[in-house]
């Protein structure tokens, strides 16, 4: 049994009246890909933002309960949210590289976090592209724009980057919803790869893909999680009704 | 067939409306040019118009206009992007963002000669700074700034969310994310709005007549560049307000024009050149 990695206790999200997630209490195993699904508006992807502290930036957002990371509680007082999405990276629905070069844009955090030495960067930046499977496909035109990748090939940038800061925990959400099967395979396959060493959460609407690649599943409905378990259990054994009438495609 | 009629008809009258348009402006510029030309030479650009030495110039004026729109430009171009990046980024009372928006729009729409009556009532009479270059500068800073802060609001705008919050997903801090993504990225948008007020700079005379006055003369000594501003001066626009005006001059009156002309020419083409250079997105195909 692998270690618990993030421990969330009594989490209950508001955005200003509305509370979007009730009574949240998971384990999240490191080391593993942990899958979160649900229908939209289940408040799967407010509880990944709620990992690295994102859902600060929205004015009306509320956090109560415990999120425990390595044991320490992110929301404490004393916490650096620099220091934690250092700790906690995240890649997001749309590829969204910077209008920089490819170089440039996995250079970005290392850079925030005070890394300056050119040869040094040069390793970081050589090593994240090779963690992210992308840089056969780029090594001769590092210093060409990250925006004339494809889809595909921008969110490998985007995960590069996100290795780049030598994060403990990756979140990702819906990473592949927006690419075409070939460069969902290939971001698949990386995330078999990273769970080697890295814990991996990712928010999927695709339920084959959480069947396919993940080895935790949790299963959210309206704010709350209806079940959680090994992902095999989940999809062949349902303890919850309401499981089994989503994963045989009754709603959602 | 009456459909096929209606249809030529239309066109021809929309081929007119081009002609008419085109043939107007090439008209004015051709003009300008054959009306200036004649009295646009070396001289006239570099010696200062006294009836004593007999000299018929314009130094004086181009360096007043420089120096207008230098000293405008270090005073508004930073507060305006200050200005919007706080209205953009930092402001969280959507209202008071609101009303703000709303007045710099209506700002940026009322007659500069309003601004120049401003200018004249407290630049120089209630600071006392009398008809100067910096009092000129003051009232068009003022006047520029509402159209500088709304142009680089609207960059900001274009700058995508996923930007953001992907560089704060990265631990990066707020100003840093705006330093290193979001000024760069609206750089063409912000260069386009600095060049369009230098351009308002260089075509304002109402308001510079209330408060910068209209003295031609150009310093002999580095001190009196040094305070020149604390004096009165006249730029381009205004010598040639007066030219036509009360000095009954025609032909110095042309040679501006032309000068302005070619000076706003060049803006336009600079504007066109640093957008493109500036441009974050260049490069991606």
């Amino acid at each position: 049994m692998e270690n618990t990695k993030i421990e969330v206790k009594d989490l209950n999200l508001y955005y200003g009246d509305h509370k979007a997630l009730k009574n949240i209490n998971i384990d999240i195993k490191e080391k593993a890909i942990t899958a979160f699904i649900g229908p939209s508006g289940c408040g799967k992807s407010s509880f990944l933002k709620t990992l690295n502290r994102m859902n600060d930036l929205v004015d009306v957002a509320r956090v109560e309960g415990l999120v425990n990371i390595n044991g320490k509680d992110i929301y404490d007082e004393k916490t650096d949210v620099t220091l934690l999405r250092k700790e906690v990276g995240m890649v997001f629905q749309q590829p969204n590289p910077f209008p920089m070069s490819i170089y440039d844009n996995v250079a970005y955090g290392p850079r925030i976090h005070g890394i300056k030495d050119k040869k040094r960067l040069d390793k970081i930046v050589e090593n994240s592209l090779k963690g992210a499977a992308i840089y056969d496909e780029v090594k001769d035109r590092l210093k060409k724009s990250a925006l004339s990748l494809s889809g595909g090939q921008q969110q490998r940038i985007c995960i590069a980057r996100a290795l780049a800061v030598e994060p403990d925990i990756i979140l990702m959400d819906e990473p592949t919803s927006a690419l075409d099967p070939i460069s969902t395979s290939k971001i698949e396959d990386l995330m078999e790869e990273l769970k080697k060493k890295y814990t991996v959460v990712i928010v999927t609407h695709n339920m084959q893909q959480a069947a396919r690649i993940s080895d935790y599943t949790a299963f959210f409905l309206n704010g709350e999680i209806v079940e959680y378990g090994k992902t095999n259990d989940i999809f062949s054994y349902p303890k919850d009704k309401r499981t089994e009438d989503y994963i045989t495609g009754r709603f959602g | 067939m009456k459909r096929k009629l209606i249809d030529n008809t239309v066109q021809a009258l929309i081929y007119l409306c081009t002609i008419l348009s085109v043939l107007i402006l090439a008209g004015i510029i051709i003009y300008i040019f054959v009306k200036g030309l004649p009295y646009v030479s070396l001289s006239f650009l570099t010696s200062v118009t006294s009836p004593l030495k007999g000299t018929k110039g314009i130094a004086g004026n181009i360096v007043n206009t420089l120096m207008i729109i230098i000293m405008t430009m270090l005073m508004a171009t930073p507060i305006g992007i200050g200005g919007a990046i706080y209205l953009n980024e930092y402001a969280s009372n959507k209202k008071l963002v609101g009303i703000i928006e709303y007045a710099t729009e209506t700002l940026s729409g009322i007659p500069s000669i309003i601004f120049g009556l401003f200018g004249m009532v407290f630049f120089n009479e209630t600071l006392g700074l009398g008809y100067s270059l910096l009092s000129g500068c003051f009232t068009l800073t003022l006047m520029v700034l509402p159209l500088l802060i709304r142009n680089t609001q609207e960059a900001l705008k274009t700058v995508p969310e996923s930007y953001r919050t992907g560089a704060i997903g990265l631990g990066s801090g707020k100003w840093h994310m705006i330093r290193t993504i979001l000024i760069p990225s609206a750089l063409p948008g912000i260069i386009t709005g600095a060049i369009l007020a230098v351009g308002r700079i260089v075509g304002e005379s109402a308001a510079l007549l209330f408060t910068a006055g209209s003295a031609k003369i150009l310093p002999k000594t580095l001190m009196g560049f040094l305070e020149k501003p604390f004096y009165s001066g006249g730029t381009l626009t205004v010598q040639m307000y007066l030219s036509a005006t009360s000095e009954a001059d025609f032909n110095t009156a042309f040679g501006i024009a032309l000068v302005l002309l070619i000076i706003v020419l060049l803006i336009n083409y600079a504007t066109k050149l640093l957008s493109k250079r500036f441009d974050v997105n260049r490069g991606t195909n």
